[in-house]
């Protein structure tokens, strides 16, 4: 029950941070990538317009047959989007884990300029280590 | 995209209050990594009487003391949110209570008081019974005429993590003890709820 993918889009819908964990997803071109992050960002918009109760938030699951994306976004704006297996528990857990190592290690990097792409050694390090956990 | 865009404490709770003292304390004692006060104290001293020779002065000392506390405070508020697990705010009032038991429990390890909110619950005074920052400081008596606020950072952390989740604020210290007064109040104004589509950055 793998954990796919991980995207993380700024709150302008620009995306930030892009990394597949499983062998076998099919690789876009870095503008699709784009594109895609996006598509979603305003698929957000849309949905939380939609709501016939105002207030409510955008988009959590979108839910296929093969793969369940889950998407976050938290009160600063950025949003996370986990790909997953259909059946992977506790994504909830894990999202505020990956959260977390954001915060630590791209946020708290003095040298990280805010809504920029994501290029931290330690990040992809940490990332990694906590998706190892899950991916066993 | 409308409703309350404010951060609210956890969903249902009957004594908000209460449960944010309560999380406070729990982050506060199980997730917070501490250091050594005397480090913590002395680097922030030497950094502002680095400020004040550089500068020479009081007031623009200030101004990049809040500076610094705004960079601090637009990525203090990930670490903070990640931490916490807080989504929205209900109100103004709601986010100075998750302020002053969490926030700054979390980080400073006091529990600022909260007073003098106002009518329009727009404003609202935190006093600070206890200024880790300030432990070993007796200010220069031309730093108190000049009216350097010691501790400013603070406001510009208030400031900086307050616009991250789009609430814009003014805040600044109105009472300092090392002044001569009697407590130390930092008062915060809710200026505006910033509109969500509009990306903070963009200003």
């Amino acid at each position: 029950m793998p954990l796919h993918s991980l995207y993380i889009i700024n709150k302008a819908g620009g995306l930030i941070y892009q990394k597949d964990y499983t062998d076998g997803i099919a690789k876009l071109s870095s503008n699709e990538y784009l594109v895609l992050a996006g598509t979603f960002h305003s698929i957000h918009v849309i949905t939380s317009k939609l709501s016939p109760i105002p207030g409510s938030s955008g988009i959590e699951v979108l839910e296929t047959d093969l793969f369940k994306m889950h998407c976050i976004q938290t009160p600063t704006g950025t949003k996370f989007l986990l790909v997953t297996d259909p059946l992977q528990a506790n994504v909830d857990a894990l999202m505020r884990k990956v959260y977390e190592v954001y915060a630590d290690y791209v946020m708290k990097n003095p040298f990280y300029t805010p809504e920029m792409p994501i290029r931290a050694e330690l990040f992809d390090l940490n990332l990694n280590k906590l998706i190892k956990q899950i991916n066993a | 995209m409308q409703g309350t865009p404010q951060p609210r404490a956890t969903a249902a709770s009957n004594q908000p209050g209460a449960r944010a003292k309560a999380a406070g304390e729990d982050i506060w004692k199980n997730r917070t990594d501490k250091i050594n006060a005397e480090l913590f104290t002395l680097t922030y001293g030497s950094l502002v009487a680095q400020l004040v020779k550089d500068y020479e002065d009081y007031a623009e000392v200030n101004t990049q003391l809040d500076k610094m506390g705004y960079n601090i405070g637009t990525r203090l508020i990930e670490d903070f949110i990640a931490k916490s697990g807080l989504t929205k705010c209900g109100s103004f009032v709601e986010t100075a209570d998750v302020i002053s038991k969490i926030g700054f429990k979390m980080y400073l390890g006091i529990t600022p008081t909260i007073t003098n909110i106002s009518q329009d619950q727009k404003e609202f005074s935190l006093i600070l019974e206890d200024n880790p920052l300030a432990e070993f400081v007796e200010l220069p008596e031309d730093a108190v005429r000049d009216g350097l606020w010691y501790s400013n950072v603070l406001c510009g952390v208030l400031r900086g993590a307050l616009e991250m989740v789009l609430l814009q604020v003014e805040c600044n210290f109105v009472a300092d003890v090392l002044r001569g007064d009697e407590v130390t109040e930092i008062r915060v104004r809710l200026v505006k709820v910033l509109d969500e589509e509009v990306p903070a950055a963009d200003e």
